[in-house]
């Protein structure tokens, strides 16, 4: 149900939007009617978490601002939805789908794999904070598992082999 | 006699996903057909004729969903779309949106015009962040064309479109619970009555659809809602996006004409050709994670020895006992390798990481049979543990505000009817059933 995990909350942390994020903010606040500008909520939620890699207390409370609602409606939404990272995260992050469908092709031995591999369990972050490992429920992509998506990317059709690879070209930049 | 294809007819034509291709192949020619020649009601009297169900799994008829829309002067309406794909095995809509997003604009378009809504909202799920980009490119072309905005093609109607994401919640897949999240809130669905098609989004009358059903009626307003009626069996007309996966030869999504035989699909040359690796078949969930687990014996055949179809009657031929549903089109297939107690507790685990947690049967009657089956699948079952998993069942279904308590329950009865000598061999066989597994049941012999 939801997250388990905190909220992480650094008082003395001072959020200001760039102009890039305020003019995405903007241009998804213009499509909903007026008094309604709470529907943009969640993507700007997605936009926030773009820009930062995860989504802090302040920067919450900053949208509040920016969308004039209170702040506990947003801490509401953002614990709620479990793609919101509400603690610090890796470069990167994997979430392997675990779900029914992904787990009939090997998905659990995938998982096990990147463990060992990247020498964390899921939930953990790698020491040099370039990999977080995450599970996933069902991701939508049952006929071409296992996958794993990492921000806006879906890997499909995996294997060890082709896991091994794709993390190195993570480490090494060739994929951002 | 060939599949006809209606969705995907032009999906492998190159470009099909910009606007110019999609024209050149006979795209907005339904709209234009129904903003010169139609008025609204016509268009909703087509799709009543088509017989057309509702794609995303309950099979409610689309035409008689949009009769009920509240129609009071002076207060907007909306059409949302439910691109909120999420049921386990289902993955049907995210294929169509990625390489045809324009058929499912031109069907929103159509859609809105029918129902009289001015704003349109296609609701996707937030991992589908790259096909929200895909669709955000398609409707910039299409108010570049014309075809959305104001006036659109001369006929005096106006619409805005938009698309906007979730953030990773199965429930949002609900129609009351996705308004909430539109609306910028947690995804907690509303009691009903009163129903969308009364109060809906921001208190408005909204009718929510499935992208496939939407779809759908590009090609009802083009050839008629009788040719689309004309294919199918029964009331099971026109064609279905069935997203096929698991241990299967070629998995992927196929649209098939209703009435396909079930053995067709699976063994046909032109579907999935057969179990992968040349095994056997084991069980099938045949319409996305929710709907009852069949064993291998009732998957071509029902109970009564008949064919099998790819139909909403003919799966749920039998009913609880010996059927299942269509459901969304997820088509799972388990190869004789797969371990019935292993993919049960997966499935309650998701349904227990799903939850909302606003009925207390469903918060707590999920964790529970969560946690029972992976003491079973780990070793630690005990016989009367199967008992207690059937009582849960009892106290969940039908007691919380939406189906997804009931939709958390039916796997696991089904599983336990069906695989019940399965779950005893692992609790009897704790170790054994960490190193093997069951294998195939057999057919009880019917004296």
């Amino acid at each position: 149900m939801s997250h388990t995990s905190q909220p992480v909350f650094d008082p003395n942390e001072v959020v200001v939007f760039s102009d890039s994020m305020m003019q995405q903010m903007n241009e998804v606040v213009k499509k909903f009617p007026q008094d309604k500008e709470k529907s943009a909520l969640i993507r700007i939620l997605h936009i926030a978490q773009a820009e930062y890699g995860w989504v802090s207390v302040p920067v919450m409370n900053k949208i509040a601002e920016f969308l004039k609602i209170q702040a506990i409606e947003v801490y509401e939404v953002a614990t709620f939805y479990t793609m919101f990272h509400l603690q610090p995260v890796g470069k990167h992050v994997l979430e392997v789908c675990r779900t029914g469908p992904c787990m009939l092709v090997g998905s659990d031995q995938l998982i096990e794999h990147i463990e060992k591999k990247l020498n964390i369990k899921v939930g953990e972050t790698t020491s040099d904070g370039m990999f977080t490992l995450k599970t996933a429920e069902c991701l939508g992509g049952c006929g071409y598992g296992p996958l794993l998506q990492c921000r806006n990317k879906y890997h499909e059709h995996l294997s060890i082999e082709k896991v091994d690879a794709l993390i190195e070209q993570y480490r090494n930049g060739e994929i951002q | 006699m060939k599949n006809r294809r209606l969705l995907l007819e032009h999906v492998d034509v190159p470009g099909i996903d910009g606007i110019d291709v999609y024209v050149k192949h006979g795209g907005y020619a339904s709209l234009e057909k129904a903003l010169k020649k139609m008025s609204p009601d016509e268009v909703v009297e087509e799709v009543k004729k088509s017989g057309l169900r509702g794609r995303g799994g309950a099979g409610f008829p689309t035409g008689m969903k949009w009769s009920f829309l509240a129609k009071p002067e002076g207060i907007p309406r909306y059409l949302v779309c439910n691109a909120d794909e999420s049921e386990p095995g289902t993955f049907k809509d995210r294929y169509l949106m990625e390489k045809i997003p324009h058929l499912l604009i031109e069907g929103m378009i159509l859609s809105s015009f029918a129902l009289g809504a001015n704003q349109s909202f296609i609701y996707i799920r937030g991992e589908f962040m790259y096909v929200l980009n895909i669709l955000e490119k398609a409707i910039a072309e299409a108010y570049a064309k014309g075809y959305l905005g104001k006036n659109i093609m001369g006929s005096g109607y106006d619409l805005d479109l938009v698309v906007t994401p979730g953030g990773g919640a199965y429930i949002c897949g609900e129609e009351t619970a996705l308004l909430e999240s539109l609306e910028g809130k947690r995804g907690n669905p509303r009691i009903k009555p009163p129903f969308p098609a009364v109060k809906g989004l921001w208190g408005c009358p909204t009718v929510v659809n499935n992208v496939e059903s939407i779809a759908a009626v590009v090609p009802i307003v083009r050839d008629g809602g009788d040719a689309y009626a004309a294919i199918g069996i029964g009331r099971s007309t026109g064609t279905k996006l069935i997203s096929a996966c698991g241990n299967l030869a070629r998995p992927g999504v196929y649209e098939i004409e209703l009435g396909l035989s079930v053995e067709e699909f699976i063994y046909g040359d032109d579907y999935c050709r057969g179990i992968a690796n040349g095994k056997q078949l084991k069980a099938c969930v045949p319409g996305g994670s929710s709907v009852p687990i069949l064993p291998h014996f009732l998957v071509t055949k029902t109970a009564s020895g008949e064919d099998r179809l790819m139909t909403y009657e003919s799966l749920a031929e039998g009913g609880f006992a010996s059927g299942s549903m269509l459901g969304s089109g997820g088509f799972i297939v388990f190869d004789e390798d797969q371990c019935i107690v292993r993919n049960t507790w997966n499935f309650a685990r998701f349904y227990a990481h799903e939850s909302c947690g606003q009925c207390s049967p469903c918060r707590e009657g999920t964790g529970w049979m969560e946690k029972v089956l992976s003491r079973i699948e780990h070793g630690q079952g005990h016989m009367h543990d199967i008992d207690l998993l059937a009582d849960i069942n009892k106290k969940i279904e039908g007691n919380t505000i939406c189906p997804l308590g009931d939709a958390a329950a039916w796997p696991v009865a089904a599983a336990i009817h069906h695989f019940r000598d399965e779950f005893e061999w692992h609790i009897k066989n704790p170790s054994e059933a960490q190193t093997r597994n069951y294998g195939l049941i057999q057919q009880p012999v019917v004296a």
